[in-house]
């Protein structure tokens, strides 16, 4: 019945933002028309703009937002995939800096993994406190992100700060640890087939396995799978984590290694927390995610070339991205309500 | 160390502590009743935004501060209607709050000022010293000579002390934040109490938020409240939701940030990032129970009354 909710709920959700935001738009005194016209033509309407910018910038909000996803299903509110997204393009600049005279084939993959094994190192420690000490790990992943900017910004201005010592950032990373492009002449790369292949495997794992239903149950309920499934719930919970965190990493790693060959102090514009806007309103499932991804990297892609010709400042993008989270919180609200009224099981 | 630096070393911790501790013990009231509102970030940019407007209409400071805790409030009636009255998640309601507020104050302050770039000039809310207290070297130029705002962050942590521990009202708060299921079962109004107390929370970040925009800079900009709501909520769990505490540990706060400028007038380049990375791994550290016991309140984050599915 969730399922079913999930699916009816976002497209009445999305429904319901646009119309707020034309509304609001409206107030404002420009044309909602003109404004969502320049939002599409600016994201999608040349193939170069599609490949170069908004699939560029879908990449990272799929992977936070597959990381995301991941983590709510079990039961765990890890907001910290924007530290782990930095742990992650930290150890991938780090790595990639050093590979040297490595052949492409093992320099690549290698810098990818080191990004993911960033991510789910940083991950651990929020982990470990809640696994062993029992502290929620909502507030310790929000630190954990705090941190992780900071020493980000360490690493920068100090020991990984480039030759010349001019600007807060790193060198470059070697040739053969960078993706390779998918559409010559453009920006995009190969992250892309990554993330949607680790779609397809989250989905599939979460669906079809063993662990995927554990993943599932304990998320539902973690007593109940303890005691009527005899889940270890306690590895479910780490295992789900340290992937989690993997896959934020790995957004880092893909960044590093496809966009900017370099880590600077603002590498993210905050995809970590976008990440949950997308995870939600695909309602936590791997495939959709594919699509919210999409559609926020439209929007994020979009909002320059709206502030230009309709005059919208770019920031109402960011607050756009607020009502899709808080209509797929009301909507999902109201519909559940109205299935436990026909139950009659709302209790007080 | 030179006595004149040291002095407005301190002065400054104090400066960049107040905004902290105005959020942080708005916060800590509201948790203790069992709401973390991490939407406190769109609660301060949304002050900042509303003081830069109302002093700007007023013509002076403090109307602005009015102003900027009305705006704040504001924002947190959004979230309170959605995460209290609506029983949406308070983590990701709040998310939301944060991403909504600090994207509509870029519009807004945009739609108003235009994209320019010209820094919007402020009437500024001057410091107040305090007669005699004022006079006593370096902690009177740190702690009694600051913006009025000051003095209320002063005044609220033994208030608030007061009211939590001491008085009948701050047991029902408290209650509604360990037990709400008891607590509503002996007659305490949980749902009016989180309200209140995320309204009170709201309009003291607005009030933190206005300072940073009139006390500290005399200007607006888009993002000015560089996560200081998050800092805020950092600075709560550090405090161990005791309001004296959080007191002193948004002040420590304060101290981490102003060692960042006075290691940079000492010509340190690097290393100031591990100082204000140092905070959070503190507060993380105390959370782990290695600087004692820091325990959350029993159904912090909890929406209540609990539906089951």
């Amino acid at each position: 019945m969730n399922r079913l909710l999930g699916l009816i709920s976002a497209p009445i959700a999305l429904i319901f933002t646009l119309v707020v935001a034309a509304g609001a738009l409206t107030l404002g005194g420009y044309d909602p028309g003109a404004a969502f016209g320049a939002l599409v033509e600016g994201a999608l309407g040349s193939p170069r703009a599609l490949a170069s910018v908004t699939l560029v910038r879908m990449v990272p909000l799929l992977l936070t937002g597959l990381a995301v996803a991941l983590a709510f299903r079990a039961g765990l509110w890890n907001i910290g995939a924007e530290g782990q997204l930095y742990a992650g393009a930290a150890m991938a600049v780090w790595l990639g800096l050093n590979a040297g005279a490595l052949p492409s084939w093992v320099a690549l993959p290698g810098v990818l993994a080191g990004a993911a094994l960033g991510g789910a190192l940083w991950a651990l420690i929020p982990a470990l406190l809640r696994l062993r000490l029992g502290v929620g790990e909502v507030i310790t992943t929000l630190l954990m992100n705090f941190v992780a900017l900071n020493l980000a910004g360490w690493l920068v201005h100090g020991p990984l700060q480039e030759s010349r010592g001019v600007f807060p950032q790193t060198d470059p990373i070697v040739e053969a640890a960078r993706l390779p492009l998918l559409v010559s002449g453009t920006r995009l790369h190969g992250g892309l087939l990554l993330g949607l292949a680790l779609a397809a495997v989250l989905f599939v794992v979460l669906r079809y396995s063993a662990i995927g239903f554990a993943t599932r149950a304990v998320g539902a309920s973690p007593q109940a799978a303890a005691s009527a499934g005899r889940i270890a719930s306690g590895r479910i919970l780490l295992g789900v984590f340290l992937v989690s965190g993997a896959m934020a990493g790995l957004a880092g790693g893909v960044e590093i290694t496809g966009v900017t060959f370099a880590l600077y102090e603002n590498l993210s514009p905050g995809h970590g927390y976008t990440a949950i806007a997308v995870a939600l309103l695909a309602g936590l499932h791997p495939l959709a995610v594919v699509v919210t991804s999409f559609v926020f990297a439209v929007l994020e892609a979009g909002a320059s070339a709206m502030q230009r010709s309709a005059g919208v400042p770019a920031a109402w993008v960011n607050g756009v991205q607020a009502l899709v989270i808080l209509s797929v919180l009301a909507v999902d609200q109201v519909l559940r309500r109205a299935w436990l009224g026909r139950r009659g099981e709302a209790d007080g | 160390m030179d006595s004149l630096l040291l002095a407005s070393f301190a002065e400054a911790a104090v400066r960049l502590g107040v905004p902290l501790a105005l959020a942080a013990l708005g916060e800590t009231l509201s948790e203790r009743t069992g709401v973390i509102n991490i939407g406190l970030e769109g609660s301060i940019i949304a002050g900042a935004l509303g003081g830069a407007l109302g002093a700007l209409a007023w013509g002076s400071a403090g109307p602005g501060i009015v102003a900027g805790a009305a705006a704040g409030l504001f924002v947190a009636l959004i979230f309170a209607v959605f995460a209290i009255a609506l029983n949406t998640d308070q983590i990701i309601t709040g998310t939301a709050i944060t991403l909504g507020g600090l994207g509509f104050t870029g519009v807004i302050y945009q739609a108003q000022f235009g994209t320019t770039g010209t820094a919007l000039s402020l009437p500024t809310l001057e410091a107040l010293p305090i007669p005699g207290l004022s006079a006593i070297p370096i902690v009177g130029p740190a702690f009694f000579a600051q913006a009025p705002t000051a003095y209320l962050a002063y005044a609220l942590a033994p208030a608030l002390w007061w009211l939590l521990y001491r008085t009948e009202w701050g047991l029902e708060l408290r209650a509604a934040g360990e037990e709400p299921d008891a607590a509503a079962a002996a007659g305490v109004r949980v749902r009016t109490l989180r309200f209140i107390t995320t309204l009170f929370a709201g309009a003291l970040a607005g009030i933190a938020g206005a300072h940073l925009a009139l006390a500290h800079t005399g200007t607006f900009s888009e993002g000015m409240s560089a996560g200081r709501g998050f800092i805020a909520i950092a600075v709560v769990v550090l405090g161990r939701w005791n309001p004296p505490l959080v007191l002193v540990a948004a002040l420590f706060f304060g101290a981490a940030s102003a060692l960042q400028f006075f290691l940079q007038t000492l010509g340190w380049q690097i290393g100031y990032q591990l100082f204000l990375a140092l905070p959070y791994v503190l507060t993380l550290a105390a959370l782990a129970g290695w600087l004692g016991r820091a325990r959350a309140p029993a159904a912090l984050a909890q929406s209540w009354p609990r539906l089951h599915d």
